[in-house]
Formats: C-alpha cells, sequence, structure tokens
C-alpha cells in the first residue's frame, strides 16, 4: 500500500513540474493545480497510511488500544485544500486577465515589465 | 502518531484551567487587531474617505502595542500563548522571543510611515481597489509570521501575505503590473508550496508542529532522519521567499511594477518574512543540519550579494536598480546565516531590521525623484539638487547608509558582521560583504552624479513639489537611519540578545515547556 501510494504521489510530482515547465500559463495552471494535490497526498503520508479507524479511546480505557488513524494530517489538508484553492482560483482569474490584457498565453512574450531592450544606464555625464 | 502507545497520557495535564493573564493577550494582539481592522475597512468599502482615517490611527496603535510587547519581552524573556486552553504540543502556540518582537516592530513602523506616503500617492480609484484593507491584511499575516509559534502556523501566515500582496501588486491593474505580478504569484506560490512539503516531512520526522517541540526533539534525535535533505527544501523554500540567488528573477521583474507606496512596502516586509523564517528554521530548529549547510549556504550569500549588486550596475530605471539592491543586502544577510553564530547572526538581525526601515525609506525616495525630475530613467533624470537642495542632502544620508558608511545605520551590521567572519576565518565573506559595500557606493555615487548634480535636460518635464505627506514619513525614516547610525548600542544590545536566544532557545523552550523538558 504505502509503495502505491508513494509511487502516485511521486507521479503527481513529476506530473506537476512536467507542466510547469511549459511556456503556456495555462498549463502552468493545471501543473500548479496537480502540485497542489501532490502536496496534500503527501501530508497524508506523514501521519502514516494506517487502517481507517477513527481516533476514539474506549470507555474506561485512557489510550487507544488499536491502530488508528491520525487526524492531524487530514486537518492540515483541509487547510491546505481550502488554501490552494483560493490561490487557485485567483491565479486563473490573473491569468485570464493577463491574456485579454497582454494578447498572449506564452510566457516567451510577457515581456511588458521587462522589455527585451532595457536601456543601460549613460554611460558619461 | 498512530498506533498503540504504552506511555499513559495524563491529558488533564494538558488543558489548562487557569485564565490567561492579561500580559500575555498582547501577544496575540497585532494579529487580532490588523484583521479586526481590515475586516472593518472591507466592511466600508465604499466609504473610501475613512480608510486612511482608520487605518493610520489603527497601524500607530499597531506600533505601540509591538513596542510594548519587545518592552516586556526584553525584560521578562519570551512568552507563550495558547490557542484553545491546550497546551503545548497539543494546541497552537503563539510564541514571542526578541527577534520575533524585533521584527513585528520594525514591520509595524515601516507600514505607519509607507501608509503616510500612501495618503498623497494612492488616489481615489487605489482606495477603490482596496489599498488599505489589503494592507492591513498584509500587515497581518507579517504580524502572525513573526509571532507564530508553530510552523504550520507560520505556512498559513505567509499564505495570508502572499495572497493580500497579489491585491496590493496589481492595484490599478495596468498591463505592466499584470505581467509582473503573474511572474511573482507563481513563484512565490511554488516557493510557499514547497514550504509546505517541507512542513510534511518534519511532521513525517517529528510528529508535531510545534517549533519549540521540534527544536528540543532535533537536537535530541538520533541522527537516523534525513534532516539535511529537509533543512536544503527548506532552505530552497525560503530562499526563494528572500530572493536568494539562484532562485531570485522574480524579484527585479515584479518589484518596479506597482505604485511606489506598494513597492515600499513588499521590499520593508516581504523578503524580510523570508529571511526571518531562514533564521528561525535553519539556526534556532536545525541548527546541526544548518552547520552542515554551511559551505552551500556561503557560496549562496556570496553570489546573491554579487549577482544583486552587479544588476544594479546594469540597471537604468532607479526603482530596478533598488530591487536588485535588494537582493544584495539578503545576501549580507545570509551571510550572517552562514557564519551561524551569535555574532554573525546578531549581524544579520542588525541587518535586516537596517534593510526593513532603509529600502522603504530609498524606495519613497525614488517615488519623490521621480516626481521631482520626472522619470524613472536615470538617463532621463537631472537637476534634482538644484531643484530641491534639502531632498538631494537627505537622498545623501540613505545613500551612505545603504553602502554601509558611518556615522549611519548600515555601517553598524557590516562592521558586526565583517568582524564575525573575520574571527571565524571566513575571509573571503569578509571580502565579499565589503566588495558589495564598494560596489554598492558606486551605484548611488552614479545615481546623485547624474540624476542629482548633473543639470536638466533642455525641455525637461515641470517639477512637481514634494509634497508633506511624503516628506514627512522620508524624514521619519531617515531619523531612524541617522539614530541608530549614532546610538546603536541599545540596538546592538538587543539583536545581540536575539542571536543568542536563537543560539541557546532554552528561555523559549521553556517560555513554550514551563516545566522545563516536561514535554509530553
Amino acid at each position: 500500500m504505502e509503495a502505491v501510494f508513494a509511487l502516485v504521489v511521486g507521479l503527481f510530482f513529476a506530473a506537476a513540474i512536467y507542466l510547469m515547465l511549459s511556456k503556456f500559463t495555462i498549463r502552468i495552471m493545471l501543473g500548479i493545480a496537480i502540485l497542489g494535490n501532490a502536496v496534500n497526498l503527501l501530508l497524508f503520508t506523514a501521519g502514516r497510511v494506517t487502517p481507517e479507524v477513527p481516533p476514539i479511546i474506549q470507555k474506561g480505557a485512557s489510550t487507544l488500544d488499536n491502530a488508528a488513524a491520525n487526524p492531524l494530517p487530514q486537518a492540515l489538508i483541509l487547510t491546505a485544500i481550502v488554501i490552494s484553492f483560493s490561490f487557485l482560483a485567483f491565479l486563473l482569474v490573473l491569468t485570464y486577465r493577463a491574456y485579454q490584457d497582454l494578447q498572449t498565453d506564452n510566457t516567451g512574450e510577457m515581456l511588458v515589465a521587462e522589455p527585451d531592450e532595457r536601456p543601460l544606464p549613460p554611460l558619461g555625464y | 502518531m498512530a498506533g498503540p502507545t504504552d506511555i499513559p497520557v495524563d491529558l488533564s495535564a494538558a488543558l489548562v484551567a487557569a485564565p490567561v493573564p492579561v500580559g500575555h493577550w498582547l501577544v496575540i494582539l497585532p494579529v487580532a487587531l490588523c484583521i479586526g481592522l481590515g475586516a472593518i475597512l472591507l466592511m466600508l468599502r465604499n466609504r473610501t474617505e475613512w480608510h486612511a482615517v482608520i487605518a493610520i490611527p489603527g497601524l500607530l496603535l499597531l506600533v505601540l502595542i509591538d513596542a510594548a510587547l519587545l518592552y516586556r519581552v526584553a525584560s521578562e524573556g519570551a512568552v507563550t500563548m495558547v490557542m484553545g486552553r491546550w497546551l503545548p504540543p497539543f494546541g497552537i502556540a503563539f510564541s514571542v522571543d526578541i527577534f520575533g518582537a524585533l521584527m513585528a516592530l520594525t514591520a509595524a513602523i515601516v507600514a505607519l510611515l509607507a501608509s503616510f506616503y500612501a495618503l498623497g500617492e494612492i488616489s481615489v480609484s487605489g482606495r477603490r481597489y482596496g489599498f488599505f484593507p489589503f494592507l492591513m491584511m498584509l500587515l497581518a499575516g507579517v504580524s502572525g509570521a513573526f509571532l507564530t509559534g508553530d510552523i504550520f502556523n507560520l505556512y498559513v501566515w505567509f499564505e495570508v501575505l502572499l495572497i493580500s500582496s497579489f491585491g496590493l501588486l496589481i492595484l490599478g491593474s495596468e498591463p505592466q503590473q499584470i505581467d509582473g505580478a503573474l511572474k511573482y504569484a507563481v513563484l512565490n506560490l511554488i516557493a510557499t508550496t514547497l514550504f509546505l512539503v517541507s512542513v510534511g516531512y518534519l511532521y513525517a520526522v517529528f510528529g508535531t508542529l510545534n517549533m519549540a517541540d521540534i527544536a528540543m526533539k532535533a537536537r535530541a534525535g538520533d541522527g537516523s532522519a534525513p534532516l539535511t535533505t529537509l533543512a536544503g527544501l527548506f532552505l530552497l523554500a525560503f530562499g526563494m521567499k528572500a530572493a536568494a540567488f539562484p532562485v531570485n528573477f522574480w524579484l527585479p521583474a515584479s518589484y518596479h511594477t506597482p505604485r511606489i507606496t506598494v513597492s515600499a512596502l513588499f521590499v520593508g516586509l516581504l523578503t524580510k518574512v523570508g529571511i526571518y523564517a531562514l533564521i528561525r528554521v535553519l539556526v534556532m530548529l536545525l541548527p546541526v543540519e544548518r552547520a552542515g549547510l554551511g559551505p552551500l549556504v556561503t557560496v549562496i550569500a556570496i553570489a546573491t550579494m554579487l549577482a544583486g549588486v552587479v544588476g544594479a550596475l546594469g540597471a537604468n530605471d532607479i526603482r530596478r536598480m533598488l530591487g536588485y539592491i535588494v537582493i544584495s543586502g539578503i545576501g549580507t544577510m545570509l551571510a550572517g546565516v552562514a557564519l551561524g553564530n551569535a555574532d554573525g547572526l546578531s549581524g544579520a538581525i542588525f541587518y535586516a531590521l537596517h534593510s526593513m526601515v532603509l529600502m522603504t525609506a530609498l524606495y519613497l525616495l525614488a517615488g519623490q525623484a521621480a516626481r521631482l525630475g520626472g522619470s524613472f530613467s536615470l538617463a532621463a533624470l537631472g537637476g534634482l539638487y538644484r531643484r530641491s537642495g534639502w531632498f538631494a542632502g537627505l537622498s545623501l544620508v540613505l545613500f551612505f547608509a545603504i553602502s554601509g558608511l558611518p556615522p549611519f545605520s548600515g555601517f553598524w551590521p557590516k562592521v558586526v558582521l565583517v568582524k564575525a567572519a573575520l574571527a571565524t576565518g571566513a575571509w573571503w565573506l569578509a571580502a565579499t560583504i565589503l566588495l558589495a559595500g564598494f560596489l554598492t557606493m558606486i551605484v548611488f555615487g552614479r545615481v546623485f552624479l547624474l540624476a542629482y548634480w548633473r543639470p536638466a535636460a533642455d525641455g525637461g518635464v515641470a517639477a512637481e513639489p514634494i509634497t508633506w505627506q511624503a516628506a514627512l514619513p522620508l524624514l521619519a525614516l531617515s531619523l531612524l537611519v541617522v539614530g541608530v547610525g549614532l546610538f546603536p548600542e541599545w540596538l546592538l544590545h538587543l539583536t545581540q540578545a536575539a542571536a543568542a536566544g536563537l543560539e541557546q532557545p532554552s528561555a523559549y523552550l521553556h517560555s513554550v515547556f514551563p516545566t522545563a523538558g516536561g514535554a509530553q
């Protein structure tokens, strides 16, 4: 189970990095979406992959008597999902706006802030 | 951790029964105040004339709170407050030591003065875009990052400040801003995601997210966990945030596009949060691994210093030039991290505080220079000295300070760093700090020569006079620079205490776990 899980996480990361290396903003966005999910899965493994028993202590006992799921990574993942979701929404709007204003989705042509021909400072007085 | 445990856990001891002492509320107050004010400003989004009236006194209050917090921490040692009445490592803690309090106070001062500048610069449409609400949320994120004692919380505060910075960056929606913002947003988001990856691994190794708990467990570790890899991941993530050498190219691409107030706020706050987190995690949490990564950090520091200053030498736009100077300053702070001893850290912290104030002042100065001279381009500027003598004098003070010349605030941290580097035999680090300072002097000497002394070109634009909203923060920031330069002892004393607290975090640990060593 762990091996499969690790393989899936690795696959997600590989796909995300491949997409983020692209020139086109929409592919970069897809890469970021997959990266967010890869990280969420990774956080999940941080709490160990265990049986899906809720961590409830039996009546009269003071400790858990069997292996249980760790609730903390799930709380972390929930937070991370909310955050990455809102960021992705913002980035998608920004990308769309950039496409409208700059007339391109190719980052190689997005040279408004950093034009190719930047003048050097004057060399003489 | 999952799985049966044979250690009986006494949960009653983990729940705080006593009410929180009144003084402890100071720890959480900066964040609560910023979020509260941000919410109020959002509710008043149609009444933009009220925004500055509420935000500026609010920021003044924030400065006072942070000053009180620093006073308390300096006199009584680190303070910890836990949420939900659950003691660490179960509950989420806000822990403040001198380092965090110093950074938070400086950030609040910088934000107050920059918001004053915004009165004259951010127009009604800028206010309608939500400048002041975004500013308050940005400060909530920055204060939270400086004051939190929980590493996952640090990630959350990073995201809070990041999303507000996106809003500020595209204030006005010009094509240039959107272009800069896209690069900034994507790269910073990847950096925070990397940070989250590292937090996930850290949790997997230690099973805790409380920084004090991690620091204790890392020191007592058996060395079987791949902590050096983890420290390297943190270094990459925070280095990206702080714009350290191989991952610095987003900064000059985006910091010159927004309004000058926004740029000034960003250089004052955002890259320094990256440096803060880097010092906190590498020095306090993983000291052994930092020592292992020492040579790598040294190389990065040297490359960052030189790359920054060489970029500044080749830039024509003043704002882009300042962006490169910020990068060079980050390199100087990294030099302190590379040394890793108390002296080096004290120099790095001092330099960070100095840089927050000074870089903000320089960006505001550039904004006014552009008003006076009608352009941001060095090729077009000229005759500023003739137009305003006192402004030129003030500029010279700030230029001296950034080059590290006495008697201004840039001198002392460099002295501390060079001395610390020479004491450990790292002469190459000392030489690079001095060389970068010398090249910075050339950069700003050229600015003064071209923009101030050179007579204005014929048919230049009519000069707009400097407004009082701009003059006041500039004077206040310069006063800080000169004051710290003339009387450095008290700040030096504080930064040394902060560095000592990072190296030997027993006071910090004790504030989190009052039953010293009795964690769990």
